[in-house]
């Protein structure tokens, strides 16, 4: 409750401070080189994405704890939240929209109270987690890609809308460590509607666009790992058609048996075999090819079956050059509370304390089915970074620790308004590909406690 | 607070005490001389019982990226091992790749209070120091990776100058908050990211035309140079390939004097005698080392069971995949920093390699004579998981047990192995010199691995059974920094450790070319890869011990 701003002086309190090196909190890359001018509360990013403009410099509404409505003091919310808490026999821990101290204030208080903990965002990790748990992959982080890739195959992902300097920092820049080894690079869109506009400049040596729906994009990349592996497509003699109720996992899995007798020959999604032939050939000489997702833009049927198709071209392609995945994403702090949670418990989100153990079930314990199936008897929620992740309809009582103006689909029982790691306190955070972690400043914005401050004040008074 | 342990028999290898009956004197958290006036406020009666300072493991793999991307590969490992919250501890999971809690309330429960974590990437620093400091009871300290970073790959093949080099490695310890410095298969994981498959001590990194013997000598003798007290840590070139004992003895050869750690050595000890072409060569680098007093070993045993590999070597890990059981791994490239390989693995009593492996490590600890140069690890979790060190330390001290041990697993194995013909027995002095004084000294723990005055208040107290397993599994006491925190193997007060660093001195100048290269080639600012102090101690959680180093050298 008595952070102040480093850099903050006595006496100043109406003069601009500049600080350098700001880590952005509002996308997965936690991009650390922001210039950020605090002018009283009003804060000015120089060099930002829209993203992190948008973010940084979002005026804060003036918040105040409230207990039904009622405006209350800070200790009187803390209470009416413990006292909530008290009364829950399972009580569910979601959002988790917070930094590394945020995750872990969430996990003791959870472990104590015996209640089930999750992520917002966390549908979209699990398309990943669900691979890593029954094949694992081969992946590579952003300073490795900047440096390395001379190819890039980004799937079914806006990333330029994501993540608004990817290209920049990632693709396109200037520099790149290694003379002879990817000076120029080709970029391969799979997917529709994809912005490629950032694809430019002089390190790019071609763009090709497989403008594919969605949902045709696991056949199109079957395609591309049967001819990774030398496998003709169609094969030259096809079998029968399967009937059409084997739809659904089963043609995702065998996207050429389907395209040869549902699609004209000689393509399929609308890819012709011959420029499924060119990517698969470009894969199998890139230096260092890279396969780019961001899991919540895969929202395609069974995702994490797209994910392991990929992963599985990766692991073919390894056998004779690299090749490596990268995963982006990672929004509102979700690799931090899923990091958090893996080394406090051994599972990635989605455990439940109930019987006093962490049991994990990414089924049972997702909490937002958890919400909508009427489980649980009680919502404390915390969403300290975007307004997006806000709270969802429930009939449970509802704890909100909230960034003000945090988007809420009802009134909450108690909200006490908490700071933005990076802005309002100083932080950890984990990135995008699960390897860096960054600090956070205290840019002095407001007097805010962190998400973790109030959990302990919280924790304590129960 | 005065208390006072009362005739225990001591083993303090550091104080050339052998079983002796001392008392023990501890006021404000260290071990004090006996002062007749002063007045005694909690005595602990250990007549009978055997007194060692708190075990220090020197090498095990319990924070930071890759054990977290293990934790999470295996999540039916962690079923077999769920643990409950109490009043004092917190809820978590155990078994092959414990929790950070667990991590830290079992190494506590079997009388350890002072872990190493042997490789930390410094693009992760930041995270395994948020690992450690979720990890209760214990000190604890991180050896930094250097040697496939890029940067240090370009400087050596750019022939930057030495000096410069060395405040680079400084710089590196400094901004990682390091005690020590490890290399993984040198410029071996850099390699591999331009596809090379293997990579030999004289063979040449690809793009950089630098041998991993290059590599090692130049750390090693930077190390020396910045006075830093733990020599360089190799995990050397080929692990895990029959015929790479030849390749550990040319390593050793290649120190010409300078000191050296070989982390995991038996997994480094294969020869290729036999049908299988894969057989012991325990003798021939017991043999040597006794030629080189530079060089120290730990050991990497290996115990049957299943767990996770867990290592920065990528190359070597993605070879290793294959035999992942069950079949799922990850291998990562990392931040043109480093990578990590990440394999579980099932070892077999029965299986000839398996037996091997774990007969090969058993001989290494009874064919080094000095206990000062061999340090207890099971590379945790890659050899097998910490908890198995009880078992373990029963193999070393009962002839008996070994034999009957022996007879469980493939016998044809043992063949190719001297194994069945030692007879050693390790004595209870030369155990708390493999697991308490000899590591402190190695790594420069002032204050730590002994009892005598002036040390930290970590004491574990033994009931003295003749099964030294059960012995060592259940300590009666043990205190931390003098409070009591495990009774009869039971944690009953929960406090955190310290984190020790060293600080060796660095030319302030190396900054410039430092933030030209992150600005230029990073995704990171050089300012914010540095991992700062107020990270560490973070309001008072954390607190942070720098060791001594000797004053900077030059050649």
């Amino acid at each position: 409750m008595t952070a102040h701003a480093e850099g903050d002086r006595p006496g100043e309190q109406g003069a601009s401070h500049t600080y350098d090196n700001v880590t952005c909190p509002f996308c997965g890359l936690l991009c650390d080189d922001l210039q950020v001018t605090r002018t009283g509360s009003t804060l000015k990013v120089s060099n930002g994405c829209p993203r992190a403009t948008a973010g940084f410099q979002r005026p804060l509404p003036p918040a105040k704890p409230l207990v039904r409505d009622r405006e209350v003091s800070f200790e009187e919310a803390v209470q009416a939240a413990a006292g909530l808490i008290r009364q829950a026999k399972l009580p569910l821990y979601g959002g988790m929209a917070s930094d590394v101290a945020g995750a872990r204030a969430v996990l003791s208080i959870a472990d104590r109270t015996c209640g089930v903990l999750d992520h917002a965002l966390s549908e979209g990790q699990y398309r990943n987690f669900r691979v890593v748990q029954t094949s694992g992959w081969i992946m590579s982080t952003l300073t490795e890609v900047r440096n390395r890739a001379d190819l890039l195959l980004i799937v079914a992902t806006d990333v330029h809308k994501l993540h608004g300097r990817f290209f920049d920092r990632i693709v396109t820049n200037p520099h790149s460590m290694f003379e002879g080894v990817a000076n120029k690079r080709t970029v391969v869109f799979i997917g529709e509607g994809l912005d490629t506009s950032a694809a430019t400049g002089p390190r790019i040596e071609e763009v090709i666009t497989l403008p594919v729906a969605k949902d045709r994009i696991p056949e199109v990349l079957a395609a591309i790992s049967a001819r990774v592996r030398g496998f003709p497509v169609p094969p030259p003699e096809a079998p029968e058609a399967p009937p059409a109720k084997r739809g659904g996992l089963f043609s995702a899995l065998m996207p050429a048996v389907r395209s040869s007798s549902s699609t004209p020959a000689h393509e399929i999604a609308g890819v012709p075999f011959a420029g499924i032939d060119a990517i698969a050939e470009k894969c199998k000489k890139a230096k260092y090819g890279v396969m780019v997702w961001a899991p919540p833009a895969l929202s395609m049927p069974q995702a994490d079956l797209t994910v392991h198709l990929m992963t599985e071209i990766v692991r073919e392609l390894n056998l004779h050059t690299r090749f490596a995945g990268l995963s982006l994403g990672g929004n509102e702090g979700a690799p931090s509370a899923a990091s958090t949670c893996t080394w406090q418990t051994g599972f990635p989100l989605r455990v439940s304390f109930a019987n006093g153990s962490p049991e994990y079930d990414s089924y049972r314990y997702n909490v937002s089915r958890m919400i909508d199936e009427g489980e649980g008897d009680l919502l404390l929620w915390v969403a300290s970074i975007g307004t997006d992740i806000g709270l969802p309809q429930t009939k449970v009582p509802t704890v909100v620790l909230g960034t003000p103006g945090v988007r809420l689909a009802q009134p909450p029982t108690v909200y006490i308004p908490v700071g933005t790691p990076g802005i309002d306190h100083r932080g950890q955070m984990v990135r995008c590909d699960n390897v860096v972690s960054l600090p956070l400043k205290n840019l002095g914005r407001s007097q805010l406690p962190s998400a973790a401050t109030v959990l302990a004040a919280i924790e304590a008074a129960l | 607070m005065m208390i006072k342990l009362t005739g225990g028999k001591v083993y303090d290898p550091a104080n050339n005490i052998n079983g002796e009956v001392r008392d023990i004197y501890v006021a404000d958290g260290r071990i004090v001389a006996h002062a007749p006036e002063a007045r005694i406020d909690k005595e602990y009666d250990v007549r009978g019982r055997v007194v060692m300072a708190g075990a220090i493991d020197p090498h095990t793999h319990i924070g930071g990226g890759k054990v977290t991307i293990a934790r999470t590969l295996m999540p039916e490992d962690h079923e077999k091992d769920e643990v409950a919250h109490t009043a004092l501890t917190r809820a978590g999971t155990g078994h092959a790749l414990p929790s950070t809690m667990i991590t830290g309330y079992r190494y506590a429960e079997m009388g350890y209070t002072a872990c190493f974590e042997p490789a930390m990437l410094p693009a992760n620093a930041r995270q395994a120091h948020m690992e450690l400091a979720d990890t209760p009871l214990l000190d604890k300290g991180a050896f930094v990776m250097l040697g496939s970073d890029d940067l240090m790959l370009r400087m050596i093949s750019g022939k930057t100058s030495f000096e410069e080099i060395k405040d680079y490695i400084a710089w590196t310890m400094h901004a990682a908050q390091a005690i020590a410095v490890k290399v993984v298969n040198p410029g071996g994981i850099s390699a591999f990211k331009f596809n090379q498959r293997k990579l030999d001590l004289d063979e040449k990194h690809v793009y950089y035309g630098i041998t991993p013997r290059d590599i090692i000598l130049t750390l090693a003798r930077g190390l020396l140079e910045l006075g830093v007290t733990h020599p360089l840590h190799v995990h050397g070139c080929n692990l895990g390939i029959p015929g790479n004992v030849e390749t550990t003895l040319a390593t050793i050869r290649a120190t010409e004097g300078l000191p050296l750690h070989l982390t995991h050595i038996q997994f480094h000890s294969y020869a290729t005698e036999g049908d299988r072409h894969f057989s012991s060569g325990a003798v021939q680098i017991a043999d040597l080392l006794t030629k080189y007093p530079h060089i120290s070993i730990d050991v990497g045993q290996v115990m049957f069971g299943q767990t996770c590999t867990a290592s920065g070597d990528s190359m070597r890990q993605y070879n290793g995949s294959k035999n992942a059981d069950p079949k799922r791994w990850v291998v990562m490239d990392i931040e043109c920093d480093a990578g990590c390989g990440v394999v579980p693995f099932r070892y077999r009593d029965k299986s000839y390699v398996h037996a091997l492996q774990w007969a090969i490590g058993l001989e290494t600890f009874l064919l080094c004579e000095d206990p000062w140069r061999i340090f207890l690890t099971t590379d945790h979790p890659n050899g097998a998981p910490f908890y198995t060190y009880p078992h373990l330390i029963r193999l070393l001290m009962d002839r008996g047990f070994r034999r009957e041990t022996m007879q469980r697993v493939n016998q044809d194995a043992l063949k190719y192995s001297t194994l069945p013909m030692l007879e050693r027995e390790y004595s209870l002095y030369e155990i708390a010199v493999l697991t308490r004084a000899g590591p402190a000294r190695s790594l420069g723990l002032k204050d730590l691995g002994h009892i005598g005055p002036g040390a930290r208040g970590d004491i574990t107290v033994y009931k003295d059974d003749a099964n030294r397993e059960t012995m060592f599994t259940t300590p009666e006491l043990v205190f931390k920094n003098g409070e009591l925190i495990v009774r009869d193997g039971k944690v009953i007060k929960v406090v955190n450790g310290a984190t020790h660093v060293v600080r060796p001195e660095y030319n302030r100048s190396i900054e410039k070319p430092l933030k030209d290269y992150f600005d230029r080639y990073h995704t990171v600012r050089m300012e914010n890869f540095r991992l700062s102090d107020d990270e560490i101690i973070d309001g008072g959680r954390g607190e942070i011990i720098v060791q001594p180093t000797r004053s900077r050298a030059s050649s």
